[in-house]
């Protein structure tokens, strides 16, 4: 039996890929129109790349549709800006508040840090490329995946590392490279992008429905 | 730690690979699809597709080859070559294409850029700039190399960094296609002069060109095509040799 997948679309971004991604796992995908669809999904994803403030398109009537799947134990995962969405809030965007299901803000990267023998190392912005994971615990979305594997990125603000972390990446400082608190996920690489290593997250995902 | 990123380009002319000599020159190298997947087991880190011939014959990217190709990969895929509106831009991401690369185009009109950042995000457009040594610093130039700009490379890369683009893909005129290794002395001075990554290309030859890309050109990535075609050096090779001269890769 094929799950039908709820695939939030706020207009940050294009779904293709995070489409492609899920089919080739044979989910189904839906892009509700509106928040009443939300009921008939079996979990949801939140995509998404760009500036905070665009979250400010996801309306207090989605808001409300989400939390109530949410609380009805049905999974929910947010991708990139999806990630940051679960925070409090972004310095990106201060006016736009997130979720606020994983304490914290998202703050800019940064742009430069002191090298080893105390000079100045700039650091380019946004992070761009395949860098490492690093698991300070057990999660479901990692189920399978080995320490240090690498995942791609694309990003210039980051989540802070709290209790939430179920992944940890380093640039610059380290960040929230992927979160979990009972049946919420986010991860801000792009696992639709991150070759078998992001299929596997994936996967891990649909499993935990 | 952030790898240093190897990406395979594939020059695509009515549904073939194929690849120059200097922009000029062809012969066929394969399947676009099926070339991709080799790639992707390989341990590639992205794909460009580059309809090289798309700008002198006003020809749109193909959407059929973007999207067979998009079937069977699961990472980067950038786009190029006569991309010169927001709707064709629209249709390669449509296609598959995660990014979109902007030469010609960008020059003319480099509002292009940011009209195309607002709307699918830096991260998603590429400036790509074809540049050749002209004194003491590098000219750029349009429509496949053929054309001088006046422009100067690390100029047009500082206002193109501004206008919205997300990254750099830097190709040297004079060694594209000549296999006597990148062109560090420009990469590295357009590297260092904007906060973005840049691509490396044109040139490679052997693993030795990219461990000096990396090294001596500050690159953030490094792009060939025939090299890999032909397998005659192997991604996973390649990325071995960078891990053993101390280049982050991922492998």
């Amino acid at each position: 039996m094929s799950l039908t997948i709820g695939l939030i679309d706020y207009g940050a971004g294009n779904l293709t890929s995070v489409r492609k991604a899920l089919a080739a796992l044979d989910a189904e995908v839906l892009v509700p129109h509106t928040p009443q669809e939300l009921a008939d999904v079996a979990a949801l994803v939140v995509p998404g790349v760009g500036n905070f403030k665009a979250t400010a398109a996801i309306t207090d009537e989605w808001r409300e549709a989400i939390f109530a799947a949410i609380g009805t134990g049905r999974p929910l995962l947010g991708i990139c800006l999806g990630l940051q969405w679960l925070f409090e809030g972004s310095t990106e965007a201060p006016e736009c508040s997130g979720l606020g299901l994983m304490n914290g803000r998202c703050d800019r990267l940064p742009s430069h840090l002191n090298g080893a023998n105390g000079t100045p190392q700039l650091l380019k912005i946004p992070h761009v490329g395949w860098n490492t994971l690093h698991f300070p615990r057990l999660a479901t979305l990692f189920t399978g995946i080995d320490e240090g594997a690498q995942v791609y990125f694309t990003h210039s603000y980051a989540a802070p590392v709290t209790e939430d972390a179920a992944a940890v990446t380093t640039y610059g400082v380290p960040f929230a490279s992927a979160v979990e608190r009972g049946q919420v996920f986010g991860v801000q690489f792009h696992p639709e992008k991150s070759g078998d290593v992001g299929l596997k997250v994936l996967k891990n995902f649909l499993e935990s429905i | 730690m952030l790898s240093k990123r190897v990406i395979a380009c594939l020059d695509v002319r009515d549904g073939q690979v194929v690849k120059g000599i200097q922009f000029e020159g062809l012969r066929h190298a394969g399947d676009p699809a099926e070339l991709a997947a080799r790639y992707n087991r390989e341990g590639i880190d992205e794909v460009v597709i580059l309809d090289i011939t798309a700008t002198l014959e006003k020809r749109r990217t193909m959407a059929a080859t973007v999207s067979a190709v998009a079937r069977q990969i699961f990472i980067p895929l950038t786009v190029g070559g006569g991309i010169r509106s927001e709707e064709d831009a629209a249709a390669a991401v449509e296609a598959g294409a995660d990014k979109v690369s902007i030469n010609t185009a960008a020059l003319q009109n480099p509002s292009l850029l940011t009209l195309l950042a607002d709307r699918y995000g830096s991260q998603a457009v590429i400036v790509a700039i074809d540049a050749k040594r002209d004194g003491r610093g590098f000219g750029v130039f349009s429509h496949s190399g053929t054309r001088e700009t006046g422009r100067d490379a690390v100029e047009w890369a500082r206002e193109a960094t501004d206008r919205g683009a997300g990254e750099i893909l830097l190709t040297s005129i004079d060694r594209d296609g000549t296999r006597q290794g990148f062109h560090c002395e420009m990469t590295a001075a357009v590297s260092d002069a904007v906060p973005i990554p840049v691509i490396a290309s044109g040139g490679a030859g052997g693993i030795d060109d990219f461990v000096k890309v990396f090294t001596e050109g500050h690159a953030d990535a490094a792009l060939a095509a025939s090299i890999f075609h032909y397998a005659e050096s192997s991604v996973r090779r390649l990325k071995a040799t960078l891990r053993d001269n101390g280049i982050p890769v991922r492998l």
